[in-house]
C-alpha cells in the first residue's frame, strides 16, 4: 500500500505546478477569448466573434508566420545535417569541440544574438554589401525584409535542429553501414536507404523543436523585420501589453495553438508515430 | 604534362568529393559562431551616436565600465536571482517527478508524460499570454518578480523532467540492490548510491534550467510588471539605442557559462570514471553482479 503512494507523492509538487501555471491559465485565457467589452467592464458572453474577427483581421499574420517558421525549418535541416552528420561520424577527437560550437550561441542571450544579425545585415555592413553585389539584395537593404526573419529565425533555433539528428546519427550501429557496403550500395545508395531512414527520429524531433517555437516567435520581426513582416507573435504581445484587447489576443492565442497542433499531427501522421516514439522513449 | 595536369585536378576534385561534408559542416560552425564573435568585437566598439551598428574605433572604455550602468546591473542582478531560484526549485520539482515516471508503474502515468511533454510542445507566446490571463483575472500575485518566478519554474520543470529521465533510465539497478543487502534503509541507498550516480544528470539538468531562465524573454515579456531582467532591459534599451555594455555584459556571461560547462564535463567524465572502476573490482573478485544481487 505505502508503495502505491509513492509515486503520487513524488509527482505531486510537479503536476500540482503544472496544473495550477500552465492548465488552469489556459482554462483562464480559453474564458477570456470568450467575453467582450473592454478592460474593466469586460464580460463574459461566449462571444465567439472574436474569433472569427481575429481570424480575419490578421489571416495574413498567421499564413507569414506559417511560411517564415516552415522556411527557416527547412532551411535549418539542410544546415544542420552536414554537420551532425560530421560531428557523429567524423569528427574523432573534435566531437567534443564542435559540439560546443553548436551549443556557444546559447551562451549569449538569445536577444543579444538577434540584435548581432541587425548589426550583421544593416545597411553599412558588409554582409549587406556583398549580398547587394551578387545580385541577392537589389535595393541594397536586408534589414526589413522577410529574408532578414527568415535568416534569424533559422539562426536562432539551429542548435534546436542540429543535437537532436546528431543524437539520432550517432545511436546508428555503424555496421549496418558497413553491411549495405558488402551488399554493393554505393555511399550515396547507403546514405539514403540506411543512414537517412535510421536518422529520421531525430530529423522529425529536430524539425518540431524548430518549426513550434518559429511560428510563435516575435522577437526576430520586431528587430530585423519591418511593418510588412509582423508575424502572428507580435499581433498577440502588441494586443496584449499595449492595446489590452485582451480578449481579441487570447484567441488569437488559442488560435495558434490550435493551428500547431494541427499541423504537428499532420505532420507526424506523414513522418511516421515511430519516427517520434522512438525519440519519446529515451 | 597534360595527363599529369588531369591527374593534379583529379585528385582535388577526389579530396573535394571526399572532405564535401567536412567543409560544409566546417561553414556551418563559422555560421554559429559569426554572431558571437561580433558581440565581442562591438564589445571594443567607441560609437559616436546612440547606435552600435558600426564600428567606429577601439575603446576599452566599456569593458571598464562593464557594471556602471546601474539600471543594466540592477536587471542583470535581478534576472541571475531569478534563475538561481528557478533553477533549485525545479530540478528538485522536477527529478522527483523523474524518479516517479522511470521508477514506478502507476495508475495515470501516460498522463503524466503528456503533462510534462504539453508544455514544451506550446509555443512561449500562448505560454506567457495564459499566465497574463490568469494572473490578470486573480488579479494577485501583483505582476513582478512573484509571478516571473513562477512562470520560469513552470517552463523549466519539463526540460529538467527530461534530462533527469535519460540518466535514471541507463541505471544499473544491481548497486541499488547491493546497498540494500548490505543493510542499507531505503532512504540510505537513495542518499548514498542513486543520488551520486544520477548527480550528473540532475547538474545537466540544473545548468540548462538556469541557461533557459536567465535567456528567457517571451514569458517574461507577459509576465514582469514592472520587473526588469536583463532580457527585458535589452528589449527596452533597443527602442532608444544599446548601450556597449550590454555587449560587455553578454560577454562576461559567454565566458562564466563556459566554464561552468567545462566544470561540468570534467565533472561528469569524473563520474563516469568512478562507476567504470567497479565492474572491473568486482570480476577481480570473480563476483558477478547478478549473482550478489540474488543471495
Amino acid at each position: 500500500m505505502r508503495r502505491r503512494i509513492v509515486p503520487y507523492f513524488l509527482l505531486s509538487p510537479g503536476t500540482i505546478w503544472l496544473v495550477l501555471f500552465f492548465v488552469v491559465p489556459l482554462y483562464y485565457m480559453g474564458k477570456l477569448s470568450l467575453e467582450s467589452g473592454v478592460v474593466g467592464s469586460l464580460e463574459f458572453n461566449w462571444n465567439w466573434s472574436n474569433y472569427s474577427e481575429a481570424l480575419s483581421l490578421y489571416d495574413s499574420q498567421f499564413i507569414r508566420s506559417f511560411v517564415y517558421a516552415g522556411v527557416a525549418t527547412l532551411l535549418a535541416l539542410l544546415i544542420s545535417y552536414p554537420l551532425a552528420y560530421t560531428i557523429a561520424f567524423k569528427a574523432g577527437r573534435w566531437r567534443n569541440a564542435l559540439l560546443f560550437a553548436v551549443v556557444a550561441p546559447f551562451f549569449t542571450t538569445y536577444l543579444i544574438r538577434t540584435l548581432a544579425w541587425e548589426t550583421m545585415l544593416s545597411d553599412e555592413s558588409p554582409v549587406t554589401k556583398f549580398l547587394h553585389t551578387v545580385g541577392l539584395a537589389p535595393s541594397g537593404h536586408v534589414l526589413a525584409t522577410s529574408g532578414a526573419v527568415i535568416a534569424g529565425l533559422t539562426y536562432n533555433f539551429l542548435p534546436f535542429m542540429i543535437l537532436p539528428i546528431y543524437a539520432s546519427l550517432e545511436r546508428i550501429d555503424v555496421r549496418l553501414i558497413e553491411a549495405s557496403k558488402d551488399l554493393y550500395c554505393s555511399a550515396a545508395q547507403g546514405f539514403w536507404r540506411v543512414t537517412l531512414p535510421l536518422s529520421a527520429p531525430g530529423i522529425v524531433a529536430g524539425t518540431l523543436l524548430t518549426f513550434i517555437p518559429a511560428a510563435g516567435d516575435y522577437v526576430n520581426a520586431q528587430f530585423l523585420g519591418g511593418v510588412g513582416n509582423r508575424m502572428i507573435g507580435n499581433v498577440i504581445q502588441s494586443l496584449y501589453l499595449t492595446q489590452s484587447n485582451y480578449p481579441s489576443a487570447a484567441a488569437l492565442s488559442f488560435v495558434l495553438m490550435g493551428l500547431i497542433m494541427v499541423a504537428v499531427v499532420v505532420y507526424i501522421r506523414f513522418a511516421g508515430s515511430e519516427a517520434l516514439m522512438g525519440e519519446e522513449a529515451v | 604534362m597534360s595527363a599529369d595536369r588531369e591527374g593534379a585536378g583529379g585528385r582535388a576534385w577526389r579530396w573535394l568529393r571526399e572532405h564535401a561534408v567536412n567543409i560544409a559542416a566546417g561553414l556551418v560552425v563559422l555560421y554559429l559562431l559569426i554572431p558571437i564573435a561580433v558581440i565581442f568585437v562591438f564589445s571594443f566598439n567607441d560609437p559616436q551616436g546612440r547606435y552600435n551598428f558600426t564600428w567606429v574605433g577601439f575603446t576599452l572604455s566599456h569593458w571598464g565600465n562593464a557594471f556602471g550602468l546601474e539600471d543594466l546591473t540592477d536587471a542583470l542582478l535581478t534576472s541571475l536571482k531569478l534563475a538561481l531560484l528557478a533553477t533549485v526549485i525545479s530540478t528538485v520539482i522536477g527529478t522527483l517527478m523523474a524518479l516517479a515516471l522511470v521508477r514506478h508503474n502507476f495508475f495515470g502515468r501516460r498522463l503524466a508524460n503528456f503533462l510534462i511533454v504539453i508544455p514544451m510542445a506550446t509555443p512561449e507566446v500562448v505560454m506567457g499570454a495564459a499566465l497574463l490571463s490568469f494572473f490578470l483575472i486573480l488579479n494577485t500575485p501583483p505582476l513582478g518578480f512573484q509571478t516571473l518566478l513562477i512562470a520560469h519554474v513552470m517552463f523549466c520543470i519539463s526540460f529538467v523532467v527530461v534530462v533527469v529521465r535519460s540518466r535514471l533510465i541507463g541505471f544499473d539497478r544491481s548497486l541499488e540492490e547491493a546497498a540494500r543487502d548490505l543493510g542499507a534503509s531505503s532512504f540510505e541507498t537513495f542518499r548514498l548510491v542513486t543520488l551520486p550516480l544520477i548527480m550528473p544528470g540532475i547538474f545537466g539538468a540544473a545548468m540548462l534550467a538556469f541557461a533557459l531562465s536567465i535567456d528567457d524573454f517571451v514569458i517574461s515579456n507577459f509576465n514582469s510588471g514592472t520587473t526588469v531582467t536583463f532580457p527585458l532591459y535589452i528589449f527596452g534599451a533597443a527602442q532608444r539605442g544599446i548601450p556597449v555594455e550590454v555587449n560587455v555584459v553578454a560577454m562576461i556571461l559567454f565566458f562564466f557559462t563556459v566554464a561552468a560547462m567545462g566544470f561540468a564535463t570534467w565533472q561528469q567524465r569524473r563520474a563516469e570514471k568512478m562507476a567504470s572502476i567497479r565492474p572491473e573490482q568486482e570480476a577481480g573478485a570473480g563476483f558477478p553482479a547478478g549473482a550478489a544481487a540474488a543471495t
